[in-house]
C-alpha cells in the first residue's frame, strides 16, 4: 500500500456499498468537476433512489414521472416486467427526466461505482444537454412539465368518471395513433403552465354555461370558429397542415370540449417527446462522453480507487459496443456507441488534429475542445450533427458502408464504403437516416369539404416511392372516429400524381 | 438533492395493468377457459401464462411499408467494396434495415404472453361463471381466522396485560437502576458518611418507581388463517357415451367451484372420483375427465361404491362428506327407483351435502333419474339442471348461502 505522500487524497469510498451520505459526497465531487473545471451548465438535480419494481413502473411511462392512465402503458409495463422476470432483459441503470429540477432515478440495487456512473451520466450529462440543446429549449418546458402532467392526469381521470372509461379510451387510442403527427415542426409552441391550462378550461366552461340557452342553440352562432371557414370560398385550410392533431382539436365537427382537451393533452405530450427522438445519438453520446470524462477526472484526483474504475469501465464498455451488421444480436446502429465516438473524436480533433482533420475540419482542428463541443451540443440535432462532424476516421473505425435498395432492381448493391471516395456519401446517407422524414411519413391535411359532406382530405407525399405500411388503414379509422365524417388519404408520388386512395367512413353510433 | 423514494407506492402501474386486462377480457377469458380445461381441480388457484395474438393489441401508426427506393448505412463492413451486389433478404429486409426505429423488430412473436396473477385468474374464472360478489368474497379470501398467542409486545389492551412479565421487567429495572445507588450507599456507610447524604441516597432508592410504563408487557396475539377441519368430496359422474366433452366441461366447473368452496371451509379436502357406466370404478382425476369409456348406465353401482368407500375410509365422525353427482339423467328400469331409495336411505345420512347436477340434452323433458330424485326432500340434498356455464353457480347457490353464513 502506498501511504507515502501525505498530499494524496483518500478515495471517497471503497467497495460496492452505497449510503445516502456517500451519494451526496459523490454528487458534490462530480458537480465540482462538472461545473468548475468543465463549465457544464445544468438544471438543479433531484436524485431519487427507487427500488427495481419502481423502475419497471417508471419504464412504462416512457420517461415521465407521472402520466394519465391508459391500457397501452399497462401493456408496456407487462412487457417489461415479463421480460425482466424471464431474465431476457436487465433494467436500465437510470432514467432521467427533462424537467426543472432535473429528476434522475437511481436504482437501489446498483453498487456505489454504478451510482457514481449514473450520477455523472444523467445528472450532469443528460441534464446539461436538456438545458443547452436548441431543440429542447424550443420545444419543451422543463419548468412546467411535471405540473402539466399532474393536471393532465387529473383531467383525464375526471373525464373517465364523467363519461366512462371506454369513451375516454377511444379518444386516447385514436390520438395515440396520430401522435407522431401532432407536432408543429416549425412553429414555436407556447410554454406549458398547468395553472393557465386550468384557468383556460374554467373560463371556457363558464362561458358555455352563461351562454346556455335552449332557443339560441338553433341559431347560427356568430363567433363560432366555423365562420372563418365559411368565408373561405376556396380550399380550407389554405396551406396544407401537417399537425393533424392540432387541426382536429380546432376544427373537428363532432368532438365535444372534453374530447378536444384530451386531443390537446396528447398533442402536448407528443411535443414534449419530439426533441428526444431527434437527438438520440447526440444526447446519449454527450452523456456518455461526460460520465467517461468526469469519472476519469475523479480517478486522476484520487477520489476513487482502481476497483471503482474497473467496474465503471466494464459497464461503460458494454454500453458503447457496436455490433457489426451481420451479428446475430445486431439491432441497428447503437446511439451510445456512435454518439460517444463522435464526441470523443471532436475532442481529439481539437486537441491532437492530424492532416486529415485539418483538411476536413479546418475551423475546429486545434480549437478549444470545450468551446467546440459546447457549440455542437447546443446547435445541432442528430441529422445535422452527423452531417457536420462525422470524421473519415470514425467511418473507417465503424467500417460503415452504404447499401442501395431500389424498387426496380431485385438485388441490393453496395453504393459506397469507407474509403476516400465514399466518405462524403456515406456521411450524407447516414445523416439522412436520422432525418425524421425517413421514418415518419409526410402526411398533411389538404382540404376540409366544409360546405359539402364535411369530409377531410389528406395527402401522403411519397418520398422516393415508399408506400405506407399496412397499419395505415387502422390509423385512418382512428382519424375518422375523431373527425366524425369520411376521411380520405391520397398517396401522391414524386411527380404529384395520385397513385392510391384510401377512404374511411366515420363509424356510426 | 437526494430523495429516498423506495418506500413510495410500488404499484403505480397496477391500474394500467387492470385497464389492459379489462380491455382484452374477451381474449383473456378464452385463455382462462383453456387453462381451466387443462388444470386439475386441486391446482386451480394459481396464476397462469396466457397469450393474446399480437395483432389484436398492436397500436397502429403511420409508417413506411416495404418497397420504394431506400439507402441505408450499416456498420462492420469486412468484405464488401463499392459496386458489390447481394441478394435482397426475404420478408422486406428486417435485418438490413439500419434505421433506428425498426431495428428492434427482429424477434417479434405472434403471441403476447404474460402471467396472470392468481387473483386476476380467479376473477376471470368467476366472471365466466357469473359469480355474484358475495360468493366471490366468500371464495376469494374468506378463511376462518383464529387468534394465536405469539410472544409479548410493549403495548396492547389492558386485558392482555401479562402480570408476571411486567413485574419481572419492573424488578430487573429496579435492580439495574438501584445498583449504583446501593453501591454508593454501602460505601458511604462503610466510610461513615454524613447522615444527610445517606438519607438522600435512601430516598432516591425508595423513589425508584415500582412499576413503570415501559415495564408493561402484553400478551401478543396474531391472526392465523385456519380452515375448520377436514372434508372429503365425492365426485360421481356418469361417463357413458351420451356424456359429451362439453357436458364434462360443465361438470368440471361445477366440481371446481365446489372444491374451492370446501377448501375455504376445511383445512384439508380430499377428492374421490367415481365414474360409472354399468359398473362403477374409482379413478384418478385425469381418467375421470378425459378417459373415454363406453357402456350402459347403472347409477346404483356408483352410489354403492361411494358408500363402501365412505364407510371404510372416511369415518363420518372425523370427516365431512360432500358429494356431487353429475349425469345426463339417463337411467333405465328398476335402477332408477333403487338408486333413489339407496340415496335417500343410506347415503344422505352420511353426507353434509349431496348435489345432483343434471346436464340434459333438452330442457323440456324430465329425465328418468331427475324425475325420481325430485321426490327426495331432504335439506342436505340439492338438484339442478345446467345447460350453460353461467348456470353452474346458481346450482350451488343454496349451499353458499347456507354455509357461508
Amino acid at each position: 500500500m502506498n501511504t507515502a505522500s501525505p498530499v494524496k487524497i483518500a478515495p471517497l469510498s471503497r467497495g460496492g456499498e452505497w449510503t445516502f451520505d456517500l451519494l451526496e459526497a459523490y454528487d458534490d465531487a462530480i458537480a465540482d468537476i462538472a461545473h468548475n473545471e468543465f463549465g457544464l451548465d445544468t438544471f438543479p438535480n433531484q436524485i431519487e433512489v427507487i427500488a427495481s419494481e419502481q423502475m419497471l413502473d417508471a419504464y412504462a411511462y416512457t420517461g415521465l414521472p407521472i402520466c394519465y392512465p391508459h391500457w397501452s402503458y399497462g401493456k408496456q409495463f407487462i412487457q417489461h416486467s415479463e421480460s425482466y422476470r424471464r431474465g431476457q432483459q436487465g433494467l436500465a441503470y437510470e432514467i432521467v427526466i427533462n424537467s426543472n429540477p432535473c429528476i434522475a432515478y437511481l436504482m437501489e440495487d446498483n453498487t456505489m461505482p454504478m451510482q457514481g456512473l449514473v450520477i455523472a451520466h444523467a445528472c450532469y450529462g443528460h441534464n446539461s444537454f436538456f438545458k443547452g440543446n436548441y431543440l429542447f429549449r424550443q420545444w419543451t418546458t422543463p419548468d412546467g412539465i411535471v405540473d402539466y402532467m399532474v393536471f393532465a392526469r387529473n383531467y383525464i381521470l375526471e373525464c373517465e368518471e364523467r363519461y366512462g372509461i371506454t369513451a375516454v379510451e377511444d379518444i386516447i387510442d385514436a390520438c395515440h395513433a396520430l401522435m407522431h403527427h401532432g407536432v408543429d415542426r416549425y412553429h414555436h409552441p407556447s410554454p406549458l403552465s398547468s395553472d393557465e391550462e386550468r384557468a383556460r378550461l374554467l373560463a371556457r366552461e363558464e362561458h358555455n354555461w352563461k351562454r346556455y340557452d335552449e332557443i339560441w342553440t338553433t341559431v347560427p352562432d356568430a363567433d363560432d370558429k366555423s365562420t372563418d371557414i365559411q368565408q373561405h370560398s376556396g380550399r380550407f385550410p389554405k396551406e396544407p397542415q401537417e399537425n393533424l392533431l392540432y387541426f382536429i382539436e380546432k376544427h373537428s365537427p363532432v368532438l365535444e370540449d372534453w374530447q378536444r382537451e384530451i386531443v390537446r393533452i396528447v398533442r402536448k405530450v407528443a411535443q414534449y417527446f419530439y426533441p428526444q427522438g431527434l437527438t438520440k445519438v447526440m444526447n446519449e453520446g454527450w452523456a456518455t462522453f461526460w460520465h467517461y470524462t468526469l469519472l476519469n477526472r475523479l480517478y486522476d484526483k484520487g477520489l476513487v480507487d482502481d476497483g471503482f474504475m474497473f467496474e465503471v469501465l466494464q459497464s461503460h464498455t458494454n454500453v458503447v459496443t457496436q455490433l457489426p451488421y451481420n451479428h446475430r444480436a445486431y439491432s441497428g446502429i447503437n446511439p451510445y456507441a456512435l454518439g460517444f465516438a463522435m464526441m470523443r473524436d471532436l475532442r481529439r480533433i481539437c486537441e491532437k488534429p492530424d492532416d486529415e482533420d485539418r483538411h476536413w475540419f479546418p475551423d475546429i482542428a486545434g480549437g478549444n475542445w470545450l468551446e467546440v463541443m459546447d457549440f455542437a451540443m447546443r446547435n445541432f440535432k442528430d441529422e445535422s450533427f452527423i452531417a457536420q462532424y462525422l470524421s473519415p476516421k470514425l467511418i473507417r473505425e465503424f467500417h460503415l458502408f452504404a447499401i442501395a435498395d431500389r424498387a426496380d432492381d431485385d438485388m441490393l448493391s453496395v453504393s459506397e464504403i469507407h474509403n476516400e471516395q465514399g466518405y462524403r456519401e456515406v456521411r450524407r446517407l447516414l445523416s439522412r437516416q436520422y432525418n425524421r422524414d425517413t421514418n415518419v411519413p409526410d402526411i398533411q391535411i389538404v382540404n376540409y369539404n366544409y360546405r359539402r359532406d364535411r369530409s377531410l382530405e389528406l395527402e401522403y407525399r411519397q418520398h422516393r416511392n415508399r408506400p405506407l405500411n399496412k397499419e395505415a388503414k387502422e390509423v385512418m379509422k382512428h382519424l375518422a372516429r375523431l373527425w366524425g365524417f369520411t376521411v380520405t388519404l391520397n398517396t401522391v408520388d414524386d411527380s404529384g400524381k395520385v397513385k392510391e386512395t384510401l377512404s374511411v367512413e366515420a363509424p356510426k353510433y | 438533492m437526494i430523495i429516498d423514494r423506495r418506500l413510495n407506492d410500488r404499484n403505480k402501474s397496477a391500474s394500467n395493468r387492470q385497464r389492459f386486462i379489462r380491455r382484452y377480457k374477451a381474449q383473456l377469458r378464452r385463455a382462462v377457459t383453456d387453462a381451466v380445461a387443462e388444470r386439475s381441480i386441486t391446482d386451480m388457484e394459481q396464476g397462469a401464462d396466457v397469450g393474446i395474438p399480437v395483432r389484436d393489441i398492436s397500436e397502429p401508426q403511420f409508417g413506411m411499408g416495404p418497397g420504394g427506393d431506400r439507402d441505408f448505412v450499416l456498420p462492420g463492413n469486412r468484405e464488401y467494396s463499392r459496386g458489390d451486389r447481394l441478394p435482397k433478404p426475404q420478408g422486406g429486409g428486417g435485418k438490413g434495415d439500419g434505421s433506428g426505429q425498426s431495428g428492434d423488430g427482429g424477434g417479434e412473436e405472434d403471441q403476447f404472453t404474460f402471467t396472470l396473477s392468481k387473483e386476476e385468474f380467479m376473477n376471470l374464472f368467476f366472471d365466466d361463471l357469473e359469480l355474484p360478489r358475495l360468493a366471490r368474497t366468500t371464495l376469494g379470501e374468506s378463511e376462518h381466522f383464529r387468534y394465536k398467542r405469539g410472544g409479548y409486545t410493549p403495548n396492547g389492551a389492558p386485558m392482555n396485560l401479562s402480570i408476571p412479565r411486567s413485574l419481572r421487567n419492573a424488578l430487573a429495572r429496579r435492580i439495574a437502576l438501584g445498583a449504583p445507588l446501593r453501591r454508593e450507599l454501602e460505601q458511604l456507610k462503610a466510610s461513615g458518611g454524613s447522615q444527610d447524604e445517606i438519607e438522600a441516597l435512601e430516598d432516591r432508592l425508595n423513589n425508584l418507581p415500582f412499576l413503570d410504563d415501559y415495564d408493561l408487557r402484553f400478551r401478543n396475539r396474531y391472526r392465523v388463517a385456519e380452515p375448520v377441519s377436514k372434508a372429503v368430496m365425492f365426485c360421481l359422474m356418469d361417463v357413458s357415451a351420451s356424456m359429451t366433452e362439453q357436458k364434462k366441461d360443465l361438470a368440471k366447473r361445477f366440481y371446481i367451484l365446489l372444491y374451492l368452496f370446501l377448501t375455504r371451509k376445511y383445512r384439508s379436502v380430499e377428492l374421490v372420483f367415481i365414474r360409472h357406466t354399468e359398473n362403477a370404478e374409482e379413478v384418478n382425476e385425469q381418467d375421470f375427465f378425459h378417459d373415454p369409456k363406453t357402456g350402459g348406465t347403472v347409477v346404483l353401482s356408483a352410489l354403492k361404491m361411494m358408500e363402501e368407500i365412505a364407510l371404510s375410509r372416511y369415518d363420518s365422525s372425523d370427516w365431512n362428506i360432500y358429494a356431487a353427482q353429475v349425469s345426463d339423467g339417463d337411467a333405465f328400469g328398476a335402477d332408477v327407483e333403487k338408486s333413489r331409495a339407496f340415496l335417500a336411505d343410506h347415503l344422505l345420512p352420511l353426507c353434509q351435502y349431496f348435489a345432483y347436477v343434471e346436464v340434459p340434452d333438452r330442457s323440456d323433458v324430465a329425465t328418468p333419474l331427475g324425475a325420481a330424485y325430485s321426490a327426495i326432500s331432504d335439506e342436505r340434498f340439492a338438484m339442478s339442471e345446467i345447460f350453460d356455464r353461467s348456470e353452474v353457480y346458481p346450482a350451488l347457490r343454496d349451499l353458499f348461502h347456507k354455509e357461508a353464513a
